[in-house]
């Protein structure tokens, strides 16, 4: 059967042929290709992780400010109740301060009319005793002419300080 | 565009060395009834000329170099054309009809290098494989960093697909090495059944020695690549216990090679069969002698020829496929029992 006998002249130019062409291709075609093809792959690759590492960044920068927004009004309301109460604290204190100085000034006041007083009081006193030791300076200086007119004189004389 | 012209326009040269020649031995053949067989094995065989059409007492033949190597005579060529004489006969060496050469002394042992149909259709096959794949490369220079044009966008799919669906898959880690080889092979084997489909083609891949050498090659680098797990499932069998031995490692052995040897008989049957069947259902118009038989045979002949165009295609992916699954055993890692356990 010669359609299953393998010819020894296919068996040897078939072996050549396909073995040149092996070599060639594998040199000139395959490796070239193949090479090619890594490198585009691996670029493009390359570029959609980058792409998405981009992505990522853009939005963790997104969020990020967002963040940073709500921070920042959360900061601005802090500040504003804080400015608030010192503002409702100073004008507390003012009025606490105005108020103690009042009474202060209340109290001193009080105090320096009933010292005023209290001296004035003193200096009645004074002028009553130095008034009384006139008045008897007087009644002893009129040597007690006669007893109607001393007890006038007294009279007279206490009259007297009463009015003054 | 410009490399399908050029192809083209050396097809068209090639026919040029068509001749027309009388040949008295098939004039009186063409009297003779028309034999079926004989028409389908002519045309599936290798032969020593070109022979594209014969009308009336002319072949239309492409004479092709007979080389002989002579023990006696060293080197002799010539071309085939000089065996067209009346006992075809040339410088001692008779051609039979069988396509067989024979020195016209008994003694005289000689061995036929010629370039045959075959032979020619391979070195013309090998040409379009270098030419279109460096040009196809050449591509990858001019478009680095950019996307595929031309022929290279029809190609690289392809490429692709025996690189990812078939080396990367089958093979595993270590594909990489075994690219250029099956690349080569699909693409050869490809280009060559489609060359076989041309009217006047041969039938280079349904060729027994042809898919022999390329088996062979598969079955070389698969042995001189296997690795210790490879000889290991040859020689040690895990899981085959020490009494069965004898009897697995003889089968094991036989299994080396019948694996390669289906790989040739796979390619060589679906090729020629695919060619006997479209021939013999052509064949039915001159069985019957009548042009209306051609109204049934012809559309199946077409239905064929479009099948055939798959097979094709297929036989090239599958002899590939099948070189890549031989190779991934040879270079499959060792897996431990618990491994195989768990994995199933």
């Amino acid at each position: 059967m010669d359609l299953v006998t393998p010819q020894l002249g296919l068996i040897f130019w078939q072996t050549i042929t396909f073995l040149i062409v092996f070599i060639l291709l594998a040199k000139f075609a395959w490796n070239p290709i193949l090479s090619g093809l890594k490198e585009r792959e691996l670029t493009i690759e390359e570029s959609l992780e980058s792409a998405k590492k981009a992505k990522e960044e853009m939005s963790l920068l997104k969020s990020e400010n967002e963040k940073l927004l709500v921070e920042a009004r959360q900061e601005r309301d802090k500040i504003l109740k804080m400015a608030n109460e010192t503002a409702s604290q100073i004008v507390n204190k003012a009025k606490d301060e105005a108020q103690t100085e009042a009474n202060k000034q209340f109290e001193s006041a009080k105090a320096s009319i009933i010292n005023e007083k209290n001296a004035a009081l003193r200096e009645v006193e004074n002028i009553t005793a130095s008034l009384s030791l006139q008045i008897a300076e007087k009644i002893l200086k009129k040597e007690l002419t006669s007893d109607a007119s001393q007890l006038d004189l007294v009279k007279q004389y206490i009259k007297e300080t009463h009015l003054n | 565009m410009n490399l399908l012209k050029k192809i083209i326009f050396s097809l068209i040269l090639l026919t040029g060395f068509i001749s027309a020649q009388a040949s008295e031995s098939h004039s009186s053949e063409s009297t003779e009834e028309f034999k079926p067989g004989e028409m389908i094995l002519h045309h599936i065989m290798d032969a020593h000329e070109w022979h594209f059409a014969s009308v009336g007492n002319y072949d239309y033949v492409i004479p092709l170099p007979i080389i002989i190597y002579s023990e006696k005579n060293g080197l002799v060529y010539f071309m085939s054309s000089e065996f067209r004489n009346a006992k075809r006969e040339f410088q001692g060496y008779h051609l039979d009809h069988h396509e067989h050469i024979h020195s016209l002394y008994e003694s005289e042992k000689i061995y036929d290098l010629s370039i045959t149909k075959n032979v020619a259709s391979l070195l013309l096959s090998a040409l379009i494989l270098i030419i279109v794949f460096t040009t196809v490369a050449g591509y990858y220079s001019v478009n680095e960093g950019k996307a595929p044009t031309g022929m290279q966008s029809f190609f690289e799919p392809i490429i692709v697909f025996v690189r990812d669906d078939v080396a990367k898959n089958v093979i595993g880690k270590k594909y990489e090495r075994y690219m250029p080889y099956l690349l080569t092979v699909f693409f050869f084997i490809w280009v060559n059944n489609m060359l076989g489909l041309l009217p006047g083609g041969a039938n280079l891949t349904g060729n027994i020695a042809v898919t022999m050498v390329l088996a062979i090659f598969t079955f070389i680098i698969t042995t001189f690549t296997g690795n210790k797990t490879y000889w290991g499932h040859i020689f040690n069998t895990p899981g085959v216990p020490l009494a069965l031995k004898p009897l697995i490692i003889p089968i094991e052995i036989v299994g080396m090679f019948t694996k390669p040897f289906s790989l040739m008989v796979r390619l060589f049957a679906n090729i020629t069969a695919g060619h006997i069947i479209i021939l013999s259902l052509l064949g039915l118009i001159f069985i019957f002698k009548s042009i209306f038989a051609s109204l049934i045979s012809l559309p199946f002949a077409i239905f064929m020829s479009f099948l055939e165009l798959f097979v094709a295609l297929l036989q090239a992916y599958i002899f590939t496929l099948l070189t890549a699954m031989y190779f991934g055993a040879a270079v499959e890692e060792h897996h431990h029992e618990h491994e195989k356990h768990s994995s199933h």
